[in-house]
């Protein structure tokens, strides 16, 4: 070996090693608002330093395939990442998820078709990689293709854990023959990709829109492990500490989202609900359904002393987050204390309520989560409810029998005053039934969110 | 790399991973999830040099698709990212009617 190969190598280790710790370092920035921004830039600039010296390896070949998939590949996401909605941004995510894991399994299959078995450690591990990462990736297309309104049936038949356990175990003997070397041929190694490819559509197609966000990121998690492992067979540190970073910290997220949804993940995974299931309970609820005027709720807040925003997702799509901030920025100058009250599900993955905000420009210090707001309604004048439904439902703290029961739930009825806009009468997105919009102290405001947003902010002008 | 080293690289980085997200608060989980997402997007570097030792015509193929998807990963994976964090701002920095996303550059958190 001459000593401009080696080198090169300590180049190529030294250029790594800067990567590795560029990627934790932007990950730790990233935890706070504040630094959030350079973070990424720190990870992306470890990312450029990766790419640009991965080109010196010693006896790389095919530097003009390797150029055109880059150009292309990164071209097509640079103009989809430029373009996407930040309501879509669940499903994109989701979507370059699944190509990385894609990534990680074509990996395994270079090395697999190869058929230099480089001992059985290595191929076991570059077949664990292979399925996981084949698993992530068919599994996020179907996540992408739910979300995006591609794919709006939820299939399922009986036994379909079962047929799904028996295709794990069937790619798992098939990789096994493989890399212990006892049937490594190529129709052997096709059939095994096949199954795990197919593994990742049978788990993914029965679980429901509304969970999968917490499917998104257990598929993140998983990409980042199979990156892990064929890190390991490649002898590749970088990729080795980046997957196993983001094994690790998807693994926290994924259970922080499930915990914030009252669902474990073995029941987000296995049970099939997570749809407008069949068990919509209609529950006892008394009282009747109270409307206001804009007018008269204009005039309730511009004397309020504080007013908490509870968004929902209804709000994002009818895009009233400007107009809803435009309002509050009336209030805020008339020097009534404003603050908007998330909670972990808002939206479609939790944060994402928190992004669109941003959006119309609402600073970060305005938004609160559940734990620090939930003691302040009651000292709330008023609680505007916009296009969110079950996660202020009392019915969740109350009423044993309801499918909701137990999960965390905003006490926006402790306010003094409850406004709820809303475009119908009808139940949320669960088909229960509201209790919150009963309540004595709670008045409907129909109409779509963007139009009484306006209306508000007309009535809040009129009173001067 | 020997295999027990690997090893305790794994076993760091993973503990590593959970501590850096462990303190990270609800408002950035989305923006986390994608900023993840890009680190994963490492997965580049192995599929070029995949890429770069395949032979046989199919090795090239699934080599070529390698590499695509993995460019796709790390580059929308870092767009995105910049978009949602590039929103994110305190009441020092509030302006009124900031539509969009992108309309001013160089106007980021700080």
């Amino acid at each position: 070996m001459d000593s401009s190969v080696l080198s090169r190598e300590t180049l190529i280790q030294a250029s790594y090693f800067v990567t590795a710790a560029l990627f934790i370092l932007g990950l730790k920035r990233m935890s706070s608002p504040v630094t959030a921004r350079s973070g990424i830039l720190w990870a992306g600039s470890g990312m450029l330093v990766a790419t640009v010296v991965s080109f010196l390896y010693p006896g790389m070949t095919n530097y003009d395939l390797i150029l055109a998939a880059i150009v292309v590949g990164g071209g097509l996401a640079w103009w989809s990442g430029k373009r996407v909605a930040m309501t879509d941004m669940p499903q994109m995510i989701a979507l370059y998820n699944g190509m990385g894991g894609g990534a990680a399994a074509a990996i395994a299959a270079v090395e697999l078709y190869r058929g230099e078995n480089p001992g059985y450690a290595t191929s076991s591990l570059a077949v664990v990689g292979g399925i996981i990462g084949s698993v992530s990736f068919s599994g996020s297309a179907i996540a992408f293709g739910k979300l995006q309104g591609l794919i709006t049936k939820s299939i399922r038949f009986s036994g379909q854990q079962v047929f799904n356990l028996l295709l794990l175990a069937a790619a798992l003997i098939l990789g096994a023959m493989v890399a212990f070397n006892l049937s490594a041929t190529p129709a052997v190694i096709t059939a095994f990709f096949a199954l795990a490819l197919l593994l990742g559509l049978t788990m993914t197609l029965p679980i429901g829109g509304a969970d999968m966000p917490v499917v998104i990121s257990l598929y993140n998690a998983l990409t980042g492990l199979a990156v892990a492992f064929e890190g390991f067979v490649l002898g590749n540190a970088a990729m080795i500490i980046a997957g196993t970073v983001v094994g690790s910290a998807g693994t926290l997220l994924t259970q922080l989202m499930a915990k914030a949804m009252n669902r474990s993940l073995g029941n987000v995974l296995f049970s099939g609900f997570g749809d407008t299931g069949g068990e919509a309970a209609t529950g006892d609820v008394t009282g009747s359904l109270k409307p206001i005027e804009a007018s008269d709720v204009g005039v309730m807040m511009a004397f309020a002393s504080k007013v908490i925003v509870v968004p929902g997702y209804g709000m994002a799509v009818a895009q009233a987050q400007h107009k809803i901030w435009e309002l509050c920025q009336l209030l805020i100058d008339r020097g009534v204390t404003v603050k908007f009250a998330i909670h972990p599900v808002a939206g479609r993955m939790p944060g994402h309520m928190n992004v669109l905000l941003a959006e119309a420009g609402v600073p970060y210090d305005l938004i609160s989560d559940l734990d620090e707001i939930n003691s302040e309604f009651e000292t709330a004048d008023v609680a505007l409810i916009i296009g969110a439904n079950d996660v202020v439902n009392p019915v969740a703290r109350n009423d044993k029998s309801s499918p909701i029961y137990g999960m965390p739930i905003l006490n926006a009825d402790k306010a003094k005053n409850v406004i709820v806009i809303k475009r119908g009468k009808g139940a949320g997105f669960s088909g229960i039934e509201n209790a919150l919009f009963y309540l004595d102290n709670t008045r409907m405001l129909y109409g779509d969110a963007q139009k009484a947003g306006s209306e508000l902010i007309q009535a809040i002008k009129a009173v001067g | 790399m020997t295999g027990i080293v690997a090893l305790y690289i794994f076993m760091l980085a993973a503990f590593c991973g959970y501590e850096v997200i462990s303190r990270v608060p609800v408002i950035l989980h989305t923006p986390l999830m994608s900023g993840s997402n890009f680190v994963h997007g490492i997965v580049l570097v192995g599929a070029m040099v995949a890429l770069g030792g395949a032979h046989t015509t199919l090795e090239k193929t699934i080599g070529f698709i390698g590499v695509l998807l993995a460019a796709g990963n790390a580059v929308g994976g870092y767009v995105v990212t910049e978009r949602m964090l590039e929103m994110f701002k305190s009441s020092g920095s509030r302006q009124t009617g900031t539509r969009g996303n992108t309309a001013q550059p160089g106007k980021g958190a700080h």
